[in-house]
Formats: structure tokens, sequence, C-alpha cells
């Protein structure tokens, strides 16, 4: 009988057997360096606005608090956006007849709201809760960067199930007084404190929850 | 024959290759249905409705549990009769104040400045000036009419009820008052034990540029 396979055949069999492992494993980690890169992420990456709203010239530049705007952030799970009358409390006298505030000035007339682009965007089977964190002081810029500086809102960190347990499973290194979590440009060294000291007496302080809880799934799927 | 099938064996492999290569890039880059479940997230747009808004205003004439105002003394500084409370409606601790400072800094600054003077950095970017809360006609308004201004606005200002919660709003009235008595004190107005404390330096401001220039002057006992 005719042999079926070359010699070599051999050779290629135990190479490609041995090889497999790692071309599966090569794919896997493709898989999640590409899940994890910015083409999916989206980190970094404005999106059009109707309007050209500005955080670093409205918070950097005139000195307006996050929370004249996103009034509901402390206490509820959704930061709102404002409403047109909160931006009319003061364009209907700065800047009424400028071309870009076109937008606004529509939606005030007629009563039709004012449709962002959301950048944020967690999928629907994950629960988030802004109060709770803003409450258990772990700052706007932690997860959002620096607000403050961004001509159009891009998303500053991945907001992937990974980033939020790297938190979770040690807060310590994040937390920080209550009354600084709206404060983009707070340091621990402002107060003559290093994060780990300050850190693990904020912890006790205001009682978060051990890792154990918090990295559990139902936390965040419910 | 055999040629035939050899070619065919090849381009299986060439599909089967595309295939794999169309489910990884696929998997990586899609979310699934669990993503986007068919219920509205807050504020999202709405094809049902005209207005496209899925957040429905009030229908006319019903009320919300819990927002039932049914007395005008609390809820819109008068009194029955139709003066203006002269009272606060409920005690005022250092908890309050406290609370009136960070609001009044929130939501009132911008254009009244730290100490009310009415410089803040939107006027001084061009919107109308409003008058000092120090001026003597300003210091003599009762209590019930601060609450009235930041509920429905006063002239060029606009009304802050959908931004500033009732007791937020009564907090701010006490903060304004307290204002007014930091600017017109004497020494003598200060207990003794806390006087070492007017010396100190004033705490940094939350956005590095403190638009007021009045600011320092109440931290460090100008107004003697
Ligand atoms: C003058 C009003 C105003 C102030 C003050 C303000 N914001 Fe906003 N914010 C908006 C508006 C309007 C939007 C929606 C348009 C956009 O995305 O730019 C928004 C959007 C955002 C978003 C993105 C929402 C999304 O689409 O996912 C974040 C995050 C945010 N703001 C954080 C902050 C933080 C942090 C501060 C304080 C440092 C702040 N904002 C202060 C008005 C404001
Ligand atoms: C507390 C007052 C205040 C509020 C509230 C406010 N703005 Fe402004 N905005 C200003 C001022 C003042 C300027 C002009 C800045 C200057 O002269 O440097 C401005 C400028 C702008 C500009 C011109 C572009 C730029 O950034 O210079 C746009 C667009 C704008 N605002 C949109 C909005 C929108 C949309 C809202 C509501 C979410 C809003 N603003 C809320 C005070 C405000
Ligand atoms: C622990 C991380 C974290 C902190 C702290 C945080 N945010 Fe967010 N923020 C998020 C995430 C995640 C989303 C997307 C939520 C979603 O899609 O459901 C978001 C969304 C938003 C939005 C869009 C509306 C919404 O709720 O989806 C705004 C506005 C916003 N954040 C403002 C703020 C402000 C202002 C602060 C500071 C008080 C803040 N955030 C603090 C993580 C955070
Ligand atoms: C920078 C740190 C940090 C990040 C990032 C973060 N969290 Fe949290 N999270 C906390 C802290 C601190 C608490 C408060 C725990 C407590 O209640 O004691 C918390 C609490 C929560 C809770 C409520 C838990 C409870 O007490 O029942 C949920 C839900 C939650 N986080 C979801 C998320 C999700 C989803 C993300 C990612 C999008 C995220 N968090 C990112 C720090 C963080
Ligand atoms: C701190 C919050 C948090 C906890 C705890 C958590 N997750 Fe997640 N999970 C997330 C976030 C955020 C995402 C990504 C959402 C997105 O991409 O929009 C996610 C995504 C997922 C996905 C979908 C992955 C994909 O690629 O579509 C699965 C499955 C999942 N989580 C399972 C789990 C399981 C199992 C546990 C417990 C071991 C767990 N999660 C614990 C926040 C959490
Ligand atoms: C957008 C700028 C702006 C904001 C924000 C603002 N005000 Fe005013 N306020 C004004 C202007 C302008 C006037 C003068 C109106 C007029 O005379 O037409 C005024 C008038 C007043 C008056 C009446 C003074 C008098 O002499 O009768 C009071 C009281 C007052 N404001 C309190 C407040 C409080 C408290 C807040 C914060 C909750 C606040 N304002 C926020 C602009 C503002």
């Amino acid at each position: 009988m005719a042999q079926h396979f070359h010699r070599s055949m051999n050779t290629i069999a135990k190479v490609s057997i041995f090889g497999a492992v790692f071309i599966i494993g090569f794919s896997a980690w493709l898989l999640l360096e590409v899940n994890r890169s910015s083409n999916v992420t989206n980190v970094g990456i404005a999106l059009p606005q109707p309007v050209q709203f500005s955080h670093q010239h409205h918070v950097a530049g005139l000195g307006i608090e996050c929370r004249y705007c996103h009034t509901s952030v402390e206490h509820s799970a959704f930061a709102n956006i404002p409403p047109i009358s909160t931006c009319m409390n003061c364009h209907q006298q700065i800047w009424f007849g400028a071309p870009m505030l076109e937008p606004v000035r529509a939606s005030w007339k007629s009563g039709q709201a004012l449709e962002w682009n959301r950048v944020h965007n967690l999928g629907d089977y994950v629960y988030f809760n802004h109060g709770v964190h803003v409450q258990k002081g772990i700052g706007c810029v932690s997860c959002h960067g620096r607000v403050d500086q961004m001509q159009l809102i891009y998303k500053d960190q991945p907001h992937t199930m990974e980033w939020c347990l790297s938190c979770h499973r040690n807060p310590a290194q994040h937390i920080r007084p209550r009354d600084q979590v709206f404060n983009m440009t707070w340091k621990p060294e402002d107060i003559g404190e290093t994060q780990a000291a300050l850190g693990a007496r904020l912890v006790k302080e205001y009682n978060i929850e051990p890792a154990r809880k918090l990295t559990s799934c139902s936390t965040c799927h419910h | 024959m055999l040629r035939i099938s050899r070619g065919q064996g090849r381009w299986r492999q060439v599909v089967w290759a595309g295939v794999a290569a169309a489910l990884l890039a696929g998997g990586a880059g899609c979310k699934q249905k669990m993503s986007y479940q068919p219920r509205y997230d807050p504020l999202e747009r709405s094809e049902t409705f005209n207005d496209r808004s899925s957040a429905r205003p009030l229908p006319a004439g019903t009320v919300a549990r819990g927002f039932l105002r049914d007395d005008p003394e609390v809820f819109l500084g008068r009194k029955e009769n139709g003066d203006y409370a002269t009272e606060f409606p409920f005690p005022i601790t250092e908890e309050v104040m406290r609370r009136g400072q960070e609001r009044f800094t929130i939501y009132c600054t911008m254009c009244h400045g730290f100490s009310g003077y009415g410089n803040g950095m939107i006027v001084q970017r061009g919107f109308s000036p409003p008058p000092s809360f120090h001026a003597p006609e300003t210091r003599e308004k009762s209590v019930g009419y601060y609450f009235a201004v930041i509920t429905n606005g006063y002239g060029a200002m606009p009304g802050h009820a959908h931004q500033i919660p009732v007791s937020d709003r009564w907090a701010i009235v006490a903060y304004v008052r307290a204002l007014q008595l930091s600017q017109n004190a004497s020494l003598d107005d200060v207990p003794a034990a806390h006087r070492s404390a007017l010396d100190a330096p004033p705490p940094a401001p939350m956005n590095s540029r403190s638009a007021d220039p009045h600011s320092a002057n109440s931290h460090s006992g100008g107004a003697r």
C-alpha cells in the first residue's frame, strides 16, 4: 500500500499541534487587545454635537460648577444633561444673537429637545450609579478626566468591566474627601497627605463596602 | 477528478479562513442585543411622541407624589395674606449654613460674586450687573423676598426653581443673610474665641480664578 503522507508530515503534524496552542493564544490576545483599543472603547474620540458647547470655556474659563448644570449627579443614578432653560439663564443676554447658539434658541422657542450625541454609554445590561460614587468620594476626574480642558467632551477612560473592577478591587487608590469631588485639579498633596494614607483613612470613614461585595457580579449586573 | 476536488478543498480553506477572520473582527467590534434593550434610558430619543422626547412633561393639573406645594410660606415665601415671609420655615443650624454656602457658591457666585457685591464672572462678560446685597435697600428686604427671587427670578435674573430644591433655596437665603452681616460687622460682633480665625488666609476657592476682589476682605476683617 502506498504511503498516504510524506515523511515530513510527521514533523509538520508535531509542530502544528504544538503551534495550535500559540495560534489560539495569539488570536485570543489579539481579540482582547482589539476590544481594549480605542476603536472599540472610543477613548479620546469626540462626537459631533449640535452646538459647539465647550466645557473648557464654561468650567475653567467662567468658573461654573458641574452641579449648576448636572444638578442630579449627587443623588441619582443618571447625571442629567441640562435643559435649555439652564443655558438661557445666561444666554438670554450673553451672545444672544450669535449664529453658534441658533440651535439653542430654536429649541427654546419650539420646545423641541436639543439632541446631543451621547459620549458615554454603557450596555443596558450594566447598572451604574453616579450618586453612590459622588457620596463615597470618587471625583468626576477619576472617570471622566480633565473635563475642564475639553472643548468637546470625549471619553477619557475605557469604561470597560476591567476598568471598573480595577477600582472596585481597591477604591483606596482613588478616594478623596467628599467636598473635593467636583474639583478637577485636587491632589492629596494639597492637604499634605499621600493617597495611600488618606485613602486608607477615608475607606474606613466612608464605610466603603469590601472588595468582595464590590466585585460581585450582581453589583453591576442585575 | 482528483485535481478538481483538491481545488475545491483549497477554496473551502480560503472560505473558512475568511469566515473565521470575519467572526473574530465581528466579535470584537459589534455589540449584542443585550446592549440595546427595548427600554428608554433617561432622556433617550423616542419615536412615539411628536417632540421626540421620552421624558414626558406632567399633564396639566397633576401633582407628583411628594410635590404637593400647599404651604405658601414654605414654597412661595409668602404669608397667607400675601406679604413676604419674615421668618425661616426651619431652624438655621450650622449645618444649614454650610449647605447654604456651598449652594450659593454653585448657583449664585458667577453673577453675584463670592461676597455678593454683584461683580461675578458672567457680569464681567457682559451680563446686566445685579445690585449689591449690601446696599441698604437690599439689606432691608425680608427673607421671603429673597426666596421668591430665587424661585421666580426678578427682572434680568432668571428663576432657579428647576435647579435648586426648596430647602436649598432657604439655606441659600440664610447664607446671604450671613454675608450681609459679615460685610457690616465690627470686630466686637465676633466672639472672642473666633477672632484669631479672621487673620487666617482665606480657604482656596474651588476654581483657581476667584473673580471677586472683595472676597479677601470678608476674611481678613477688612470691613471693621
Ligand atoms: C454650563 C453647563 C455645564 C457645566 C457647568 C458642566 N457641564 Fe457637562 N455637559 C453639559 C452639556 C450641555 C452636556 C451635553 C453636551 C456635550 O456632550 O458636550 C454635557 C456633557 C457632559 C458629559 C458627557 C455626557 C455624555 O454625552 O456622555 C460629561 C462627562 C460631563 N458633561 C461632565 C461634566 C463635569 C465633570 C463638569 C464639571 C467640571 C461639567 N460637566 C460641567 C453642560 C455642562
Ligand atoms: C452661567 C452662565 C452660562 C450658562 C449657564 C451657559 N453659558 Fe454658554 N457662555 C457663557 C458666557 C459668559 C459665554 C461667552 C464667553 C466669553 O465671552 O468668553 C458663553 C459662550 C458660549 C458659546 C460660544 C462658544 C464658546 O464656548 O465660547 C456657546 C456655544 C455656549 N456658550 C453654549 C452654551 C450652552 C449650550 C449652554 C447650556 C448647556 C450654556 N452655554 C450655558 C455663559 C453661560
Ligand atoms: C465611577 C466613575 C464615574 C464618576 C466618579 C463619574 N462618572 Fe459620569 N459617567 C460614568 C459612566 C460609566 C457613565 C455612562 C453611564 C451609562 O451609560 O449609563 C457616565 C455618564 C455621565 C454623563 C452622561 C449622562 C449619564 O448619566 O449617563 C454625565 C453628564 C456625567 N457622567 C457627569 C459626571 C459628573 C459631573 C461627575 C462628577 C460628579 C461624574 N460624572 C462622575 C462614570 C463616572
Ligand atoms: C475610581 C473608582 C471607581 C470606579 C472607576 C468605579 N467605581 Fe463603582 N464604586 C466605587 C466606590 C468607592 C463605590 C462605593 C462602595 C460603597 O457603597 O461603599 C462604588 C459603588 C458602586 C456601585 C454600588 C455598589 C453598592 O454599594 O451596592 C455600583 C453599582 C458601581 N459602583 C458600579 C460601577 C461601574 C459599572 C463602574 C464602571 C463603569 C464603576 N462602578 C467604576 C468606586 C469606583
Ligand atoms: C463593577 C461593575 C461590574 C462587575 C462587578 C461585573 N461587571 Fe461585567 N461588565 C461591567 C461593565 C462596565 C461591562 C461592559 C459594558 C459595556 O461594554 O458597555 C461588563 C460586561 C460584561 C459582559 C459582557 C462582555 C462583552 O464583551 O459583551 C459579561 C458577560 C459580564 N460583564 C459578566 C460579568 C460577570 C460574570 C461578573 C462577575 C464575575 C461581572 N460581569 C462583574 C461591569 C461589571
Ligand atoms: C445669570 C446671572 C445671575 C444668577 C446666576 C443669579 N442672579 Fe440674582 N440677579 C441677577 C441680576 C442681573 C439681578 C438684577 C435684576 C434686575 O434688576 O433686573 C439679580 C437680582 C437678585 C436679587 C434682587 C436684589 C434686589 O435688590 O432686590 C436677589 C435677592 C438675587 N438676585 C439673589 C440671587 C441668588 C440667591 C442667586 C443664586 C441662587 C442668584 N441671584 C443667581 C443675576 C443673577
